[in-house]
């Protein structure tokens, strides 16, 4: 029952059963746990990684459906787009707790990458996807907008 | 929040406030050794008493438990209080570090375990940090600074009152070492008393007062290496989740785990003692299903059969309930707490009379990280990894459900993903630890959101009933409040349906309103699920209620609603409990009263603040309004002015102000950021947060029918205005103290958009 997958660049294969969620795969099989787990039906994005590129949330995502497939994570995302987020991320302090920003960035990420220069109305319907029990949506809006400055200076 | 059974009010001396000046408070440190450059005037370091003393295990001073210098300069500061998002596991050594004139780049932060006979109080909860600490961390910075400096001294042989110490340096003359080379010298000699110690001017600051140094897991949480309570690893560790009584008191009847056994990867079935209320912080009891991995164990749970007994409970329906408290509500109750004057007479005479009920329904916490721990239980003891607020409590109680010494338990606390009072309940850590016991692996259990929603410490349900007398003129003449609640008390001892003096004390008693004749009564409610602390606590539907009614009131009268406000709280006073009628045992927080009374003058002062900075009175839009609210809570004032717009039906929050008087502050940046969350999690509670029970059992399971404001209507241009004050106004809470305006400042300013007045939380987000 293994299957293939492309984790962060490499290839990886895993043991668990096809039905089982990337979520639990990653956090439990390969270690990597920066992806996290808040509601497991896709519901808050706190375990929002890339798919192809893609915003994508991996708590209920059969990992037999991402067999071949480029999967990104908050522990080794990079780039141009991603080390903007990060650096406005980390310039504006924008975390409390810090628990659902992994999501949060892979989202705005996503969001950067296909769209540079976003409206407030751009980002609320990217990020709304989201949940922050903390409430720092305030600052991301502020952050997803320097970083996208930043990456057109 | 609250270490509830074990704080005790504060003696009643406080209450002679009227005769005692602020200023007499505020303790000259003392003349001491003057260190080159460092002031030891009060005015540097006025001491000032505060409640922290009387926590469990009080505060510590000690430098050589929070203070390591290594030989390479590598200064480690100690944080004992838990991260929860609201910055104290950085302000705090921040804190101390600016004290000992440290490089804040040079300091590295280690997180304390579970140990307050060496720690002091480790409750992280109440929005105590700052307020019970900020001195203390003074006191360790400015004693290490000392000991530098003294080690310097001695071995350059001159005098340590000619030494300075300035960012990570020590120098004298020629003299010239940094923090690593005296460290071994220093850190040896005696720890100097208080009265030796030289304080750092204000205007010296480097980083307190600053908002500049940003937290110090920033980095690791914006790439993914922070560690929460799920992320810790151990060999051969295992994953278990659990099936739990859906009613609390409930417990197994019988139970097939055939086909659960089945699902590959689950290796282990263990079924937990139950527990019957009051149990504390007891785990629910159920039946673990331990996996190898954590899908396994939600799929073999997901295969039990379980037959369950309701027990005692399994009738609770909240629409029955909170009826029948609305009732009780409108009622005379049988229990009064305050009685100022002579409330019936004044309804007897008066030209008229006004009364509202409010209700408020159960929340939980609903933390972004749900409930989390992983134990390794051998015969030597317990080792717990685990996202608690209370990691000493914790400590104890899983010692306890072991049957072995606390010795033998060591609790490594984790980053919290979000506390908000569920994480001050460590009944998952003692699952974890059960569990690992029963099936000799290390075993995290992981709770599913459904678990959480549905099995979280609730924050109670309430019905606040309001009636005022009124003169000729429309001055009120008498009020009178009846809070009818079920007990937090409820979860710790046998019920005795009354609220108890720290419920009392968030609200309700100390209504500050300049009425003669008051009364704040208590009808009876009995628990009929765990009740818990939650983010600001009873402070939530009580000024939900009197934030309303000053609404309503100013409507029924043909006043401005900023008016009203004014006219109630009157000429700037500080109330003196005893004049007023408080009971004897008035619990302001913990804190001792006459330092920390209750002053309307700035009470009124922030209302003024927020109403001005959003331009109060200014003509709106049709389907728009403005509203405020201004409560006292965690001995903070905090007003919020909101902007409501009406649009296609949905309320939003265009804009909000803050106005927050929280005594000296000393990290603004993290100010504004729980200011900015208060508003959310306000928004929030006002519009969705309500967990129903239906035949024992919570209705609701995950964030589709218990929602959040998200990105896409959340309050949007949020302003924080902080009164500013020196380092002797003293420290007061910030993490709790701005929630509880914010739903009656949006429903004030809903009722000013639409002509509709919403009584009962959570409102919709239509209308």
């Amino acid at each position: 029952m293994a299957t293939q997958l492309r984790i962060n660049g490499k290839d990886v294969e895993v043991t668990a059963p096809p039905d089982t969620p990337l979520l639990w795969v990653l956090r439990d099989e390969i270690g990597l746990t920066g992806t996290k787990f808040g509601c497991g039906v896709a519901s808050c994005g706190a375990c929002t990684v890339h798919v192809d590129g893609e915003p994508t949330r991996s708590c209920v995502l059969p990992v037999e459906a991402v067999a071949g497939a480029e999967i990104t994570t908050i522990d080794a995302v990079n780039g141009t787009v991603a080390e903007a987020v990060q650096k406005a991320w980390r310039e504006l302090d924008v975390v409390q707790c810090g628990y659902c920003q992994s999501g949060q960035i892979m989202s705005a990420i996503g969001l950067l990458s296909q769209n540079p220069s976003p409206t407030d109305q751009d980002i609320d319907d990217a990020m709304s996807g989201n949940a922050c029990r903390c409430a720092t949506y305030h600052r991301i809006r502020a952050a997803i907008h320097r970083a996208a400055d930043t990456l057109e200076g | 929040m609250l270490h509830f059974l074990n704080q005790a009010p504060q003696p009643a001396e406080g209450f002679t406030i009227a005769k005692v000046s602020r200023r007499g408070f505020l303790k000259v440190s003392g003349a001491g050794l003057a260190l080159a450059g460092f002031a030891t005037t009060a005015e540097a370091f006025p001491r000032w008493p505060h409640g922290g003393h009387a926590m469990p295990h009080g505060v510590r001073t000690d430098p050589l438990v929070f203070v390591r210098v290594d030989p390479d300069g590598t200064v480690t500061l100690v944080a004992h209080r838990s991260e929860m998002g609201t910055g104290s596991r950085t302000s705090l050594p921040m804190i101390m570090a600016d004290e000992m004139e440290a490089d804040w780049t040079r300091v590295v932060i280690e997180q304390a375990p579970g140990d307050e006979p060496k720690y002091g109080n480790q409750d992280t909860d109440g929005s105590r940090s700052l307020r019970h600490h900020i001195q203390m961390a003074r006191q360790i910075g400015a004693s290490v600074r000392h000991m530098l400096a003294h080690a310097a001294a001695a071995e350059w042989g001159v005098p340590a009152g000619e030494v300075a110490v300035e960012a990570h340096m020590v120098r004298h003359g020629s003299h010239e070492a940094g923090f690593g080379d005296l460290a071994e010298a220093a850190m040896a000699l005696p720890v100097p008393a208080f009265e030796d110690l030289a304080f750092k001017s204000p205007s010296d600051f480097r980083y307190i007062g600053k908002g500049k140094v940003q937290i110090t897991d920033l980095r690791d949480i914006t790439t993914g290496a922070a560690v929460y309570g799920a992320d810790v690893m151990l060999d051969g560790m295992q994953v278990a989740v659990v099936a739990r009584p859906p009613v609390v008191g409930g417990k197994v009847k019988s139970f097939d785990d055939t086909a659960a056994r089945a699902v590959p990867g689950v290796s282990a079935v263990v079924e937990l003692p139950h527990s019957i209320p009051p149990a504390g912080f007891a785990p629910l009891g159920g039946i673990a299903v331990v996996a190898s991995n954590t899908w396994a164990a939600m799929k073999g749970r997901d295969a039990l059969q379980i037959e369950w007994d309701g027990g005692p409970h399994a009738g609770y329906d909240t629409q029955a309930f909170l009826a029948e408290m609305v009732a009780t509500a409108e009622q005379p109750a049988d229990t009064v707490f305050r009685n100022q004057g002579d409330v019936d007479a004044a309804f007897a005479e008066a030209a008229r009379t006004f009364g509202q009920t409010y209700t408020q329904a159960h929340m939980a916490h609903a933390p972004m990280e749900p409930p989390v721990a992983l134990a390794s239980v051998t015969a030597e003891g317990a080792e717990i990894w685990a996202p608690v607020q209370s990691p000493y409590a914790c400590r104890t109680d899983v010692a306890k459900a072991l049957e072995i010494d606390p010795a033998q338990v060591k609790v490594n606390v984790t980053l919290l993903g979000g506390g908000f009072g569920r994480k001050s309940k460590h009944d998952f850590a003692i699952e974890a630890a059960l569990v690992s016991k029963a099936v000799g692996t290390p075993v995290r259990v992981q709770w599913t959101r459904e678990d959480d929603i549905r099995h979280s410490f609730m924050h109670t349900v309430s019905a606040e009933r309001i009636d005022v007398a009124l003169d000729g003129e429309g001055k009120v003449t008498a009020w009178r409040h009846n809070s009818v609640a079920p007990s937090i008390l409820s979860t710790f001892a046998p019920d005795g349906g009354h609220q108890f003096f720290i419920e009392q004390g968030m609200g309700h008693v100390d209504m500050p309103f300049d009425i003669p004749n008051v009364r704040c009564e208590n009808g009876a409610a009995l628990a009929h699920t765990r009740i818990g602390w939650y983010r600001s606590v009873s402070n939530v539907p009580r000024a939900w209620a009197v934030g309303s009614f000053v609404g309503e009131l100013a409507h029924e009268l043909g006043r401005d609603e900023k008016q009203m406000w004014l006219d109630l709280i009157g000429a700037p006073r500080v109330v003196d409990p005893v004049a007023e009628g408080y009971p004897e045992d008035f619990w302001d927080y913990g804190e001792p009263y006459q330092a920390f009374p209750i002053d309307t003058g700035r009470l009124a002062n922030v209302l003024d603040m927020a109403a001005d900075a959003i331009g109060w009175g200014r003509e709106m839009p049709e389907g728009e309004g403005l509203g405020l609210c201004v409560h006292r809570s965690f001995v903070s004032y905090v007003a919020c002015a909101a902007h409501v717009r009406v649009v296609d039906g949905t309320i939003r929050v265009p804009e909000m102000h803050f106005a927050i008087d929280a005594g000296f502050i000393a990290n603004p940046e993290r100010v504004e950021s729980q200011l900015q969350g208060a508003a959310v999690m306000g928004m929030t509670l006002a519009l969705h947060s309500g967990i129903h029970y239906e035949a024992g059992a919570v209705v609701e399971s995950n964030f589709h029918d218990y929602e959040m404001v998200r990105a896409d209507n959340y309050p949007e241009n949020v302003h924080v205005h902080m009164v500013p004050h020196g380092f002797g106004v003293h420290s007061t809470g910030v993490g709790e103290p701005g929630v509880p305006p914010v739903a009656p400042a949006i429903a004030n300013a809903l009722f000013k958009a639409t002509g509709q007045r919403k009584r009962a939380l959570p409102m919709g987000a239509q209308v």
